[in-house]
């Protein structure tokens, strides 16, 4: 074999027009932001500020970017999907073939979840929980940073799937012997092997990293049952990765086996067993949309919160419902494929439980509204996010039950009932949810808030967008449309078909006005500048900073004595406290590593596509060796001085008392 | 009350010296290690799954009886259980500051920890060169990748410690060298425990059924 | 026109709310579909009970509480009432419970595997999925057909279904529940048609490029008489279902036509099960020839 492996010129996709015109786009957009970046001599900013920083605000904010950026990736693959189908009806062909097509559906899938909401809800983790609960910084900062990156490196891989071989043909969930090299003998399924492997591990350490940060580095004072609800709710979430994220692992480790080494874990052959990954992977899977709905939930208790300037109905309610979805979310994988052949007992246990679920769910709604009643509802972007999730979400609960029915599930499974289901609680509850964490928390990670009319447009295009998408989907999976079909022959689908198209158009509007929205409040970020810190009058401890909060966090580690820690310090008088003299703080110091580490590994990893030995070996040998000389080098870390702490606070305090009058 | 507080804390108008170093204080280190063992735990245990369900699935081939050497493997296992405790005997020297035992039993257990690699190895190679390599059947494919996921585990065990050795030949017992030690005597212990798992439910019970 | 489409999307609604969808699953041809869709009727206005009173009370007390409105109570420091608690909890359990109640013992009768209770004798059928066809076997009858299946209405039919390829699922929308088609098992559904015509069959389960085209016929004849002709127009075709016919027919091919075979072989559908059955070491594995990788042939 060449030293090239399998990777030859003919690897890339000439004779596809869409991809080349794609990439040929993807260049001319890189070869401008890099000039620009030239231009105004921000590589040094863009290195030493923000890829090896430490800091988790930093790290939080280019997970944002990152969730960002493959949100258009996604979002131009469920734009195709839409147009696709709409073309290819009446058994027309459309103008994606199937092998195009199938691949736009994976990545749409994978890309989303993986690379879309799990950065998103990851970045607004990394920016406020550890605000949220006093702390300086997470309890490893060089593993953030490497998390972070393991994630890009998986975004990388994908990517590069687009220009050099192809992505999978197998739907998100990869269900061998599809996958198999048997049925899947391209690079398709490898990419997806090591983009969802790379990434599954950075995940899991970000897991580690924030269960060992909220146990361990609490402000003084702060019990458990006193930390913010978002707090809390990520907490399960972590929980739920490093519970759930070692099964990815280990079943892509698997599949690994079978298609480099072949072994028989999934094959047809062999006395290989399809079912086991089934199950596998929805033992993971389902814990994985728990993973991204339960920050969101958090989400909106504070949005709600604060913005009916309450403080949270039924706080103990919302902690102990959310883990008990937490727990129940193990034990209802078997809803994934009610019609394997499971016996009534296995399928009714299963059903029955999944059920339960919408219990703690349901009480969780019913707490948000008694947060509103007697309130002072404010009616802006993040709210109108959460108000929007509330209706919506509460239709995606009810299909989803539905679909927890095994009755039901046996003619609506992996119809567009299912779709439509599924998108209405990520689209309608986890995104929605991001986007309000993104509208609220805006101001505190940049230092200045977003302009409302153009969030509210958003919002609007969003929220009618989405129903005119996917409602006609609950139709189409009536009629009797299954999912993953490139096109169609049936009269009476035509119309929902044109119908869905129309709504991710109306989607699509409400993307761009995110952008332009950010472009606006950019360019009038003078006239928008937070300077107290606080434009929402917040309940917790977040607020307490300026905006964007000091690099150490906080000056003096506050003390703690209330669920609505930061309203409590405003009642009592003690926030906002001027100290003459500042004792040093200990900082962890940026590293090159965590970026040199994914690098190696992502060139392991796309060696391994291709069948580069030398390449892998050098790559992951080059992982081991900067891992090393980072764990055996000294100096990682630094103390902040006083002078440099009085100047900082002063300047911030002083803001704050100018903000007041 | 709470104005009275809030009054002496103005009035003090000095912070209190920081209580605590926060980020990567090494009892955060040795929890954040406990939690990735965790994580490794469910690795292990989605593999011991897919082994329960495919152990069966011998496509014609042979199966656990016909393969494990009961004898060998208690061998195997006895280098390892007394590799444990001779990690245990080197962490309590480091805990007392002495450099040349701790090193000494390390390098014990290094030892052991070879001798069970080694015929790890020794037993994949003699399976292959039979015809029962992980190829053959899902059972199969299954065991290696279960035994192999462990050894390749105590490999890197086996690494760490001959760094961990380097580095306290090098630096001497210190706080940061300890922490590791500690961070290393978790995985070490943690290996012999899955081992136990695995030489009961892969070996005991394939020679039994 | 945007008017327009509205008015029909309305229209539509309504007529689909009034009428069922035509040709899916809410237009049930089948005891077992319909046992469904009422199922599916009865859960939903069961949720409807929670659902919709969430969502009104959203939208009003957004309305009523929004700032501005000073006149009504404001209570910030208000969190906890035990009888609200109460309620809430009470609330969604009480519904779960019925619903659990209802899945239990919907689930049972609704099992698949459950043969159905019909004084006529059953039709048995083998189902294999290809890549991107289906064949049916009728091993009483000793025919086989590609893309169409027959059966008389008011008949029971026994499905035996395996996949000779990835994982499919076998559909029929409008008679009822589907199941997955795979490799090395045989997997089992039961259904019936109440009434005469011919029904839409899909694959449900994602299996590769050619899966859009892996649609067949199911034609439920109005009387046993009409079943026998199209029996009889099958066993007319000369081309039998053997060994190697069925290698040409498993090769891939996308939108096949409806092929008829006039005998098919004793045990064809055994024998592709088997192939990839494991086998106790005892077993003697020289009779399963064929579809065996060269490389399992050597262990022997």
């Amino acid at each position: 074999m060449s030293i090239f492996g399998k990777l030859t010129l003919e690897s890339i996709p000439y004779h596809e027009p869409i991809i080349m015109v794609t990439l040929a786009a993807v260049a001319v957009i890189g070869i401008v932001i890099a000039g620009l970046i030239t231009k105004y001599k921000k590589w040094n900013v863009l290195w030493n500020d923000w890829f090896t920083s430490v800091d988790h605000k930093r790290l939080g904010i280019m997970y944002i970017v990152l969730a960002m950026v493959m949100l258009i990736r996604g979002f131009s693959d469920a734009i195709m999907m839409r147009t696709q189908q709409a073309l290819a009806t009446n058994g027309a062909a459309g103008y994606l073939p199937p092998e195009h097509y199938d691949q736009i559906f994976t990545a749409h899938g994978v890309i989303m979840i993986i690379f879309m909401a799990m950065p998103f809800m990851i970045g607004l983790m990394n920016l406020v929980v550890p605000l949220q609960i006093g702390a300086r910084d997470v309890a490893f900062p060089f593993l953030n940073n490497l998390s972070f990156w393991l994630t890009a490196s998986g975004a990388v891989l994908i990517n590069i799937s687009l220009g050099l071989g192809e992505f999978a043909k197998t739907g998100w969930v990869a269900y061998p012997p599809l996958s198999e090299l048997a049925f899947s003998p391209g690079v398709g399924v490898d990419y997806y092997i090591w983009a969802l492997q790379i990434s599954g591990i950075g995940t899991t350490l970000t897991g580690v990293n924030f269960i060992a940060t909220v146990l361990k580095m609490r402000a003084p004072g702060m019990k458990l049952m006193q930390m913010p609800i978002f707090t809390w709710t990520c907490t399960w979430a972590n929980i739920l990765i490093v519970a759930s994220f070692p099964i990815l692992t280990a079943l892509l480790a698997m599949l690994t086996l079978d298609r480099y080494m072949d072994f028989h874990f999934f094959t047809n052959a062999g006395g290989g067993n399809a079912m086991m990954y089934i199950n596998l992977f929805w033992a993971w899977g389902h814990p994985e949309v728990y993973i991204l709905i339960l920050p969101a939930f958090g989400i909106f208790s504070e949005v709600i919160s604060t913005f009916t300037s309450k403080r949270l109905f039924g706080y103990k309610s919302m902690v102990w419902a959310s883990g008990a979805i937490s727990i129940l979310g193990f034990i209802v994988w078997l809803h994934h494929f009610f019609t394997m052949g499971s016996s009534a007992n296995v399928n009714a246990f299963f059903g029955v439980m999944t059920m339960v679920i919408a219990v703690p769910t349901g009480v969780k709604l019913f707490n948000w509204l008694f947060t509103i009643y007697r309130g002072r509802l404010r009616v802006t972007v993040p709210v109108l996010w959460t108000l929007g999730f509330m209706t919506t979400f509460t239709i995606g609960g009810m299909t989803g039950v539905l679909l927890a029915l095994p009755g039901a599930d046996y003619v609506l499974h992996n119809s567009l009932f299912l779709i439509a289901h599924f998108h209405n609680t990520i689209v309608g509850g986890a995104v929605f949810g991001y986007l309000a964490g993104f509208a609220y928390w805006f101001p505190k990670a940049m230092g200045f808030t977003l302009n409302e009319r153009l969030g509210k447009a958003s919002f609007w295009c969003w929220q009618v967008g989405f129903y005119v998408a996917f409602m006609p989907l609950y139709v189409l999976g009536f009629l009797g449309m299954t999912r993953r079909i490139s096109h169609t022959d049936n009269p009476d689908w035509n119309f929902w078909i044109y119908f869905a198209a129309v709504g991710a158009f109306i989607i699509f509007a409400g993307i761009v006005l995110q952008f332009v929205q950010l472009y606006v409040s950019f360019r009038d970020r003078e006239q928008n500048l937070d300077t107290t810190g606080d434009p929402w009058n917040g309940h917790t401890l977040e607020w307490s900073t300026a905006s964007p909060p000091q690099f150490y966090n906080f000056a003096v580690t506050p003390t703690v004595s209330d669920i609505d820690a930061f309203t409590d310090m405003k009642e009592k008088g003690i926030a906002y406290q001027r100290y003459a003299q500042y004792q040093p703080i200990h900082m962890p110091k940026n590293t090159a590593c965590g970026v040199l580490i994914a690098l190696a590994l992502t060139a392991a990893g796309f060696a391994a596509v291709w069948h580069i030995l030398w390449l892998a070996i050098a790559g992951l040998m080059g992982a081991f060796i900067v891992f090393l000389v980072r764990a055996y080098s000294n100096g990682h870390d630094y103390y902040v001085q006083g002078d440099e702490i009085t100047a900082i606070e002063t300047a911030h305090l002083d803001a704050v008392a100018k903000g007041a009058v | 009350m709470n104005m009275e507080i809030a009054m002496e804390r103005m009035t003090q108008q000095v912070q209190s010296a920081d209580p605590v170093e926060h980020h990567d204080s090494d009892d955060t280190k040795l929890f954040g290690f406990w939690l990735y063992l965790m994580t490794d735990c469910i690795l292990f245990a989605s593999v011991f799954a897919t082994y329960a369900v495919l152990y069966m699935n011998t496509d014609g081939g042979v199966s656990g009886k016909d393969i494990f050497e009961l004898n060998f493997v208690l061998v195997e296992t006895l280098s390892l259980l007394f590799s444990s405790i001779t990690f245990g005997f080197a962490f309590i020297c480091a805990k007392r500051n002495k450099r040349i035992a701790t090193l000494s039993w390390l390098l014990v257990t290094f030892a052991l920890g070879c001798v069970f690699i080694g015929m790890e190895v020794y037993e994949f190679h003699h399976l292959i060169m039979a015809g029962h390599g992980p190829q053959r059947s899902a059972f199969l494919s299954s065991f290696f990748a279960l035994v192999g996921l462990h050894g390749l585990h105590v490999t890197a065990g086996l690494i760490w410690m001959a760094i961990m050795m380097v580095e306290i030949l090098k630096t001497g017992l210190n706080n940061r060298s300890i922490t590791r030690l500690n961070c290393l005597s978790l995985f070490w212990h943690f290996l012999d425990i899955v081992w136990i798992c695995v030489f009961t439910l892969v070996y005991l019970l394939g020679v039994i059924s | 026109m945007f008017i327009k489409s509205l008015s029909k999307a309305t229209l539509a609604i309504f007529s689909i709310l009034l009428s069922g969808c035509a040709g899916g699953v809410l237009d049930p041809k089948g005891q077992i579909g319909i046992d469904e869709k009422n199922l599916i009727v009865i859960a939903t206005l069961l949720m409807l009970i929670v659902v919709i009173p969430v969502i009104f009370m959203t939208l009003f007390f957004a309305w009523k509480y929004r700032d501005g409105r000073d006149h009504e109570i404001y209570t910030p420091k208000w969190a906890h009432s035990t009888l609200i608690e109460t309620v809430v909890w009470f609330v969604p359990i009480v519904i779960v419970v019925i619903l659990g109640v209802i899945t239990w013992v919907s689930t049972h009768e609704l099992d698949p595997y459950k043969p159905l209770k019909h004084e006529a004798t059953p039709i048995e059928v083998e189902v294999v999925s290809l890549n991107w066809k289906w064949l049916f076997i009728y091993p009483e009858l000793g025919i086989a057909s590609v893309n169409e299946l027959a059966f008389p209405a008011n008949v029971p039919v026994n499905f035996k279904i395996t996949s000779d390829t990835a994982m499919n699922s076998f559909f029929i929308p409008q008679l009822g529940s589907q199941i997955y088609s795979m490799a090395g098992m045989a997997t089992q559904l039961h259904l019936i048609a109440n009434e005469a015509g011919t029904f839409n069959g899909i694959s449900a389960n994602y299996s590769g490029a050619g899966f859009a085209g892996m649609k067949f016929k199911a034609i439920a004849t109005a009387t046993p008489e009409e079943f026998d002709a199209w029996v009889a127009k099958v066993k007319s075709h000369d081309q039998k279902l053997d060994e190697q016919s069925y290698q040409l027919l498993a090769k891939p091919s996308e939108n096949n036509p409806v092929q008829y075979y006039g005998h098919a072989s004793k045990g064809m559908f055994n024998h592709i099960v088997m192939q990839y059955m494991y086998m106790e070491p005892s077993m003697d594995m020289s009779q399963h020839s064929g579809h065996m990788p060269a490389k399992h042939g050597e262990s022997k």
